[in-house]
């Protein structure tokens, strides 16, 4: 299914993009625009492509073992699987926060201003120093830990540490927020704080979500894909999406009536 | 209630309890051999252990005393007024030798005939009058004074004192010698000391006056030079087998040379350096440099797989987060990678290099065999190696060497206990939870 | 719904939901038939106890109310199932209107049953059987989850709307004719009122049955609420 958007508010677009993993075909044909601070969900079945899809966004899918991407990927026009592209200023650009949460195991301090620091984005200590708070104050964690910068960040609660990797996200400025289910590992409460932070960040970020929980789907996105099989089945409001899908597999999927 | 949970499966009602209560008897009788078979396994090899130390500690201990003489000894007058006259040379000049003999004979005024003299010098081992020498010289103004002075034995008194050899007419210490050595013990000029010797000497002909510094130099020296190469390179090729390098038939055929090249018997790596690195390059002939070389051929593999290991053992959510943020694969390993598998490499290179140590083989085909009394001061200086001296001194006829041998032995086990240890305890220090 | 729910206690759970929806519909119907027969048959007993039965109606209500919000918090519905969830609060509504409705008629039924009978009456049982129709197929399109009967149903409403605009008419003359008939007429006017009203709640309910189906608006919707107004203005101006 193609599913696009005449809008000049279109941040990312993907065309035909066919993924395969050593021979085995993980996306067939996806088309899918991502529109300009939105936060776009993508939800489906375990192994239905759509974190493989994601990690097409920011080239992430280069480092995996015999794994070939066919289509194109745009981000404000232009293709970032262009060879003359360089990867590293493409993931500055396109940050990404992960299923566990995944903090180096420095200091939260440390944690913050290695983006930062190998991207070249300070000056001097003191512009350093003010990323850092300003990261970790737009991704609600520095009234928590302003006291204890230099300690370890995995000492911090789990969905402390989620919001110190979307921080860390954050303190490279990217244009795009990458999240691979980023609260599977944590509790509700934690979940709640990471979904209030996704719904401050669509102010300035443009945000594209993996998750299995279709409530959360259904609480922090505008705009929902549904994807089987490799295939992307239904790409919509989120709305829509949730209360009247058009799709007999998306219906299914999401009313918990699936196989 | 039970009826209906055992509906569908094959077993009866009452057979049920009785079926599992026996099964569970039988599963904790198997547990318990298990753990019984375990516990004995451990004891065997803790008794093997202690009986090899006990052996060793009981053969070798004594060899950390030495027997000396107490003599009071008359120097004769400082014929040199001006201090910066005297030299080794010029102090050389007096017959220390003589002196000695002298202090000695007055303990014994009814010895008169030559022989028997000869056979009472021989009680002084040879090193007693360089000791003497070497006393005057750091303080000349003992000259012309009557000092008491502990005169090194013989390695046969030492040996008769410490109950090692019997007083025989045809061995080594005839009846007429054990007489005058009961006469001395009886008037307390015969003392037993800690024998710092052993590990201040180097190798010598004189069980009494050989010692382990020069072996242990070179065994340090060797090693530098097998770690100096070992490390970087087993790293370097680690980090990129692990990291960088494509799966493919090149690379899986690496792997497996590797994993075979730290099987191969020691002595083919002896053989190699032989052949390359003194025949062909025409290193130094046993110096510690050829040595190290060689060894950091054996330990490389080692050092490879356990960098593996380690480097493998880092959770890919670490290089995942590095490389998402924007760092390149070579930032990623050498920022985060590297820093979390440090530990483990440090771990498997200890444990590598202790296997090195001990290792005696290649080093007799290089040449680090030969019998050398100055202690080395460079890597290309002539050597020999701890595992080698004990082997050499095993080969030597005087029965002093026998003990001589086991504290080597101990010595060395206590070096690779303490580098195990210091392995272990860096791992533990480093280990990082994820 | 083809396919069932992985988790096979939720399928229970909406199935009693829809049974219960279906056993309201079953008694509003009841109530409305026995109000109308109370009227034609001059049964004052019968409408009493229509009168007092209307009380079930109100508990059933409550207990589907229950139900749902049960449903939708322990179970987070979506899409079809939060559709059909939300629609039962709607259509438990109507129902319950439907029967405040029948309680209506059948309480204006007594003063008619004493008083002498009018022509005009003849059209209320007319207008009840045909709402009765539509409240049964109504029902029937709920059960079978089928938009295409629940829009048939919904134009079926047009006629019951002309009915009662044409009754209004002919009741207006009616007084006219003899003052001594403003009451029973009255009485007449406000049971075909109540008989039209509960065609538009019957029409409300095909609309969320439709919606509860397909996921969007009914088509005509809009274009039909203005005529029906108009219809009757018109009419009213015309005299």
């Amino acid at each position: 299914m193609v599913a696009t958007k005449n809008d000049n508010q279109i941040k990312m677009s993907a065309r035909k993009v066919c993924v395969s993993y050593s021979g085995k075909q993980a996306l067939f044909n996806v088309d899918l625009d991502i529109l300009h601070q939105s936060v776009t969900a993508l939800i489906g079945p375990s192994g239905c492509g759509k974190s493989t899809f994601l990690r097409c966004l920011n080239r992430m899918n280069d480092y995996i073992e015999g794994c070939i991407f066919h289509g194109s990927v745009r981000i404000d026009g232009k293709d970032i699987y262009d060879p003359k592209l360089d990867v590293v200023e493409l993931r500055a650009r396109i940050g990404m926060v992960f299923q566990k949460p995944n903090p180096f195991p420095k200091s939260i301090y440390d944690n913050i201003a290695y983006g930062p620091q190998i991207h070249g984005l300070a000056k001097d200590k003191s512009e350093l120093e003010e990323i850092v708070h300003t990261s970790l104050e737009k991704a609600g964690l520095l009234k928590e830990v302003k006291d204890r910068l230099q300690e370890p960040g995995t000492g911090l609660s789990g969905g402390q540490q989620q919001r110190l990797c979307i921080a860390r996200a954050i303190a490279v400025s990217p244009e795009v927020i990458l999240m691979d289910e980023p609260c599977s590992a944590l509790d509700p409460i934690a979940t709640a704080h990471v979904e209030e932070l996704i719904d401050e960040l669509r102010d300035n970020f443009t945000i594209v979500i993996v998750t299995h929980n279709m409530q959360q789907a259904a609480r922090v996105s505008q705009n929902t894909a549904f994807f089987h099989l490799g295939n992307l089945v239904e790409y919509g409001a989120t709305e829509t999406i949730f209360t009247s899908p058009q799709d007999e597999r998306t219906q299914g999927y999401i009313t918990g009536r699936f196989g | 209630m039970t009826n209906t949970l055992l509906k569908g499966f094959p077993i009866k009602e009452g057979e049920r309890t009785e079926t599992i209560s026996k099964r569970r008897e039988r599963r904790y009788a198997a547990e318990k051999r298990f753990k019984i078979l375990g516990i004995l396994s451990i004891l065997v090899a803790i008794s093997t252990l202690f009986l090899l130390i006990g052996n060793m500690i009981n053969k070798g201990f004594s060899a950390f005393k030495q027997t000396y003489l107490e003599l009071s000894i008359s120097l004769p007058e400082n014929k040199f007024p001006n201090e910066k006259q005297i030299s080794p040379n010029v102090i050389s000049e007096l017959n220390f030798k003589s002196f000695l003999k002298r202090a000695l004979l007055k303990k014994f005024p009814e010895i008169k005939s030559r022989r028997d003299k000869r056979l009472l010098y021989k009680l002084i081992s040879s090193g007693a009058t360089f000791d003497l020498q070497d006393a005057v010289f750091e303080n000349p103004k003992l000259l012309g004074k009557t000092i008491t002075t502990l005169a090194i034995a013989s390695d046969d008194v030492d040996q008769y004192i410490k109950g090692n050899i019997t007083a025989n007419n045809q061995g080594r210490i005839t009846i007429k010698q054990s007489k005058w050595i009961d006469k001395l013990v009886d008037d307390g000029v015969i003392n037993q000391k800690f024998n710092l010797k052993f590990f201040t000497n180097g190798d010598s002909r004189e069980p009494e006056l050989a010692g382990i510094l020069g072996a242990t130099i070179g065994s340090l020296l060797t090693m530098l030079v097998a770690l100096a190469l070992a490390f970087p390179l087993g790293v370097a090729a680690a980090i990129y087998l692990e990291e960088f390098a494509p799966k493919n038939r090149w690379t899986d055929l690496v792997e497996v040379n590797i994993s075979n090249l730290a099987a191969v018997p020691s002595i083919v790596f002896g053989l190699l350096g032989l052949a390359v690195f003194l025949g062909f390059f025409g290193m130094h002939r046993s110096a510690p440099l050829v040595g190290g070389v060689v060894l950091a051929l054996m330990t490389l593999p080692t050092v490879i797989i356990a960098s593996r290991a380690a480097l493998g053992s880092v959770p890919p959510s670490i290089r995942e987060a590095a490389t998402g943020i924007g760092a390149s694969p070579m930032q990623v390993v050498l920022h985060h990678v590297l820093p979390l598998a440090i530990p483990g490499i440090l771990t498997g290179t200890i444990i590598g290099a202790a296997r090195a140590l001990g290792e005696t083989a290649p080093l007799l085909m290089i040449g680090m065999v030969a019998f050398i009394v100055d202690i080395p001061q460079g890597i290309n200086d002539s050597a020999t190696a701890l595992p080698v001296q004990i082997f050499l001194w095993a080969d030597s006829p005087e029965r002093a060497f026998v003990e001589k041998t086991a504290a080597a032995t101990l010595v060395l086990l206590t070096v690779l206990i303490i580098m195990n240890l210091g392995a272990v305890l860096l791992r533990k220090k480093f280990e990082r939870r994820w | 719904m083809s396919r069932n729910h992985i988790v096979k206690s939720y399928d229970e759970e909406i199935k009693k939901l829809n049974n219960s929806i279906i056993e309201l519909g079953g008694l509003v119907e009841e109530q409305v038939e026995r109000a109308i027969k109370a009227i034609v048959e001059r049964d004052t007993n019968l409408a009493y106890k229509t009168i007092d039965d209307d009380d079930k109606i109100d508990d059933l209500n409550y207990e589907i109310d229950n139900q749902a919000v049960r449903l939708l918090a322990l179970r987070q519905p979506m899409a079809q199932d939060l559709r059909n969830i939300v629609a039962t609060f709607k259509l438990s509504s109507d129902l319950e209107r439907i029967g405040d409705h029948a309680t209506g008629i059948a309480r204006r039924s007594i003063p008619l049953s004493e008083d002498k009978p009018i022509q005009p009456i003849h059209v209320i049982p007319r207008m009840g059987k045909l709402t009765m129709t539509m409240m049964k197929n109504c029902i029937d399109a709920y059960i079978e989850q089928n938009s295409e009967k629940a829009e048939r149903v919904w134009n079926a409403d047009k006629e019951v709307d002309e009915m009662y605009v044409s009754l209004f008419r002919e009741l207006l003359t009616y007084m006219m004719e003899d003052a001594h008939h403003i009451s029973a007429c009255s009485h007449v006017l406000f049971i075909a009122k109540n008989i039209e009203r509960i065609g538009d709640h019957v029409t409300n309910i095909c609309e969320t049955i439709y919606y509860m189906v397909e996921g969007e608006r009914m088509q005509q919707q809009r274009i039909r609420q203005t005529k029906s107004d108009r219809l009757l203005t018109d009419s009213i101006t015309e005299k």
